[in-house]
């Protein structure tokens, strides 16, 4: 076999790579730019970063994601995981089908029937539209994915675990708790991660359910947009950049380091010691 | 596995253990005319069985008989569809699994792989509320039983196979049950240590005068470790009995045919008196001797166990009974064993004959295509009529 990259190779990586991240990385240079014209380079400067720190109406808008985020991620994960403990364990109840269908409803339905028909929902219950309506509004697209999640590692879950701590003495309720959840709780956490990231990035059923009262900040920087490209813009891009990027790190790191680990242990196990 | 002076101590009482033979002795354990249902299929059909204290008890069959759902019925897994499990005198069902004084060691083993071997053996305890002191003292003497001390801290994603049965083994000894129920335990294991936690099953259980009840579709582990063993298919009961009642005596040709190899010469009575039979089988085109009593013209199958028939290429004493001549087809050299397929002359029929390898070396030995007698005495077979 030849070693290296052949020419072909390195044109379709260095096409491919480009096409994916050239974008972010001017967004990125951007964003250090010290001109008020966003396509126009004016030498590096950090006022833009400055300047986020004093644009109130921006800071507002983070505040509510990421409060809705944390939030909505968390309300979507209870739910989810309880549809998805009983889709997997409740083979047979009246309506499971339906239910099931329901669930995963979310999925593939368009954002904009999704945000509509919730519209229309909030108007007609007269529920002010506001925090509370773009909540319940985030907790209703979310949680399906957590149930995916959770229940696609339920169905490998081993069924004996749980029957083994209920015949030494473990009621029900409790096996869920001290086994059952422990045991899933990394398909949980990435059902929660999961949630959070489409919560802070929602746009569309957003604006439907949300009132004056609450922006988020996808909201407020697709209405900037609108009226003009400002550099502050690119920071605040530029940030949640950096975040994310150090979440999928930190989570990938983690993940081999536990992995490795595990490999460690049961050549130590086969090996007898 | 060396034996140690204490387990020579229990041979007397190995010896004399039969409560199922005293008519006076209250069983521990009553199935009463189970059935169990799954939609249509039968999984139990209709089975009691008694089980007495301090028994080592075998369900054995082929995979899908419905010795599992039995044995998960008296966990209390499963609801019986009718009939009546009753434990020292209660009833258990509606009993639910958390509160039946039964534990069951998993075939999985079911070990909970966040928590280490000492929290995976202390767990039944701490259901109980047990005072820590107690539990931390119940845990060391499970781990030394089961010579796992070195190990109380790990994870059983660490530990080998042998070591996760013995922890699942602990586990569910911790709580001291009644009733220790046993679900294919050795099956991961390989040959070798599967035969030496065999004998160290039975040595525990005498030790600490449980009971025992094993499932298993491996006949040689219901044989080794059972007091008795209950032979199941299709969810029926079919025969009850010590391994060599089971060996010797099987009730029928199912039994016969699932236990060890057997020969089964199918057969019309010809004549019955004075404790002998005579039979005439068209089957080989001979005629049979053979002990015990059946009505004349009745269809029954004659079983011969491989190791009763005698095999030599030179004419068998005069005085032989049911001498057949054949053919050698095969031979399979086991070391302890050889195993000889003699074709039966004018016939189909093969008869399997096995003989031990007392000698290192013989002067005349038999090969392939040899032609040879093979013979059986009157009361080496069994009359079979289902």
């Amino acid at each position: 076999m030849k070693k290296g990259l052949s020419s072909v190779n390195i044109v379709a990586l260095t096409f491919g790579f480009a096409f994916l991240y050239l974008p972010i990385v001017l967004l990125v240079i951007y964003s250090f730019n010290d001109s008020q014209l966003v396509t126009v380079w004016g030498g590096f400067s950090t006022r833009w970063y400055v300047a986020l720190l004093h644009n109130e109406q921006l800071l507002e808008a983070a505040w509510v994601t990421v409060r809705l985020g944390l939030i909505s991620a968390t309300l979507a994960t209870v739910l989810g995981t309880l549809a998805a403990v009983t889709l997997t364990r409740m083979t047979r109840f009246p309506g499971r089908t339906l239910f099931s269908g329901m669930v995963y409803a979310p999925l593939v339905m368009p954002e904009v029937i999704t945000g509509l028909s919730l519209l229309l929902l909030f108007v007609a219950i007269g529920l002010d539209r506001g925090f509370l309506t773009l909540l319940l509004a985030h907790v209703t697209f979310s949680m399906c994915f957590v149930a995916v999640v959770v229940q696609s590692r339920l169905i490998t879950f081993d069924k004996s675990l749980e029957e083994a701590a209920m015949d030494l003495g473990c009621p029900p309720f409790k096996t869920f708790l001290v086994v059952t959840l422990p045991i899933i709780l990394p398909a949980i956490v990435s059902g929660w991660m999961l949630a959070f990231t489409l919560s802070i990035d929602d746009l569309v059923i957003s604006q439907f359910t949300t009132g004056p009262s609450a922006t988020t900040l996808p909201m407020r920087i697709y209405s900037s947009v609108r009226l003009g490209v400002k550099p502050e813009i690119n920071a605040v891009c530029t940030i949640m950049i950096a975040i994310v990027t150090i979440g999928v790190i930190a989570a990938s790191v983690a993940t081999k380091r536990a992995e490795s680990e595990r490999v460690k242990a049961e050549r130590a196990a086969a090996a007898g010691r | 596995m060396a034996l140690k002076p204490a387990q020579k101590a229990l041979g007397p009482i190995r010896r004399s253990f039969a409560p199922w033979l005293d008519p006076a002795a209250v069983p521990l354990i009553r199935f009463e005319n189970v059935v169990k249902r799954f939609g249509d299929f039968t999984a139990v059909d209709d089975v009691s069985i008694d089980i007495h204290a301090r028994e080592f008890f075998a369900l054995l069959g082929p995979s899908g008989c419905g010795k599992t759902t039995l044995m998960r019925m008296l966990a209390g897994f499963e609801e019986p569809t009718s009939g009546r499990i009753t434990l020292a005198g209660q009833d258990l069902v509606g009993v639910p699994p958390y509160r039946r004084p039964v534990n069951m060691m998993f075939q999985s083993y079911a070990l909970f792989p966040h928590m280490s071997v000492e929290q995976n053996v202390a767990f039944g305890l701490k259901q109980d509320k047990l005072p820590k002191a107690e539990i931390e003292a119940r845990v060391k003497e499970m781990l030394r039983l089961v010579k796992l001390e070195p190990f109380a801290s790990r994870k059983p994603h660490q530990l080998s196979g042998g070591q996760r049965q013995r922890v699942a083994l602990a586990r569910s000894l911790a709580k001291r049950p009644k009733v220790l129920l046993l679900d294919e335990p050795l099956g991961a294991l390989d040959k070798k240590l599967r035969e030496e936690t065999q004998f160290e099953l039975m040595d525990l259980q005498m030790e600490l005068g449980l009971t025992f009840l094993i499932v298993t579709h491996d006949q040689e582990e219901a044989m080794t470790v059972a007091d008795r063993i209950a032979v199941m298919n299709h969810g029926k009961l079919v025969q009850v009995a010590t391994p060599g009642e089971i060996y010797e005596q099987p009730s029928c040709r199912y039994v016969a045919g699932f236990i060890g190899d057997i020969n089964l010469f199918e057969a019309e009575v010809a004549a019955s008196a004075g404790g002998l039979v005579t039979l005439k089988s068209d089957e080989v085109g001979a005629t049979f001797s053979a002990a015990g009593e059946a009505s004349p013209g009745a269809s029954v199958a004659l079983a011969v166990r491989p190791e009763k028939v005698r095999i030599s290429i030179d004419p068998p004493p005069a005085d032989a009974t049911n001498v057949l001549k054949g053919e050698v087809w095969d031979i399979a050299y086991l070391g302890d064993w050889t195993v000889f397929l003699v074709k039966a002359e004018n016939s189909e029929k093969i008869v399997r004959v096995s003989r031990a390898n007392v000698m290192r070396s013989e002067t005349q030995p038999i090969a392939w295509d040899d032609k040879v007698h093979v013979w059986f005495a009157p009361d080496a077979g069994v009359l079979l009529t289902s």
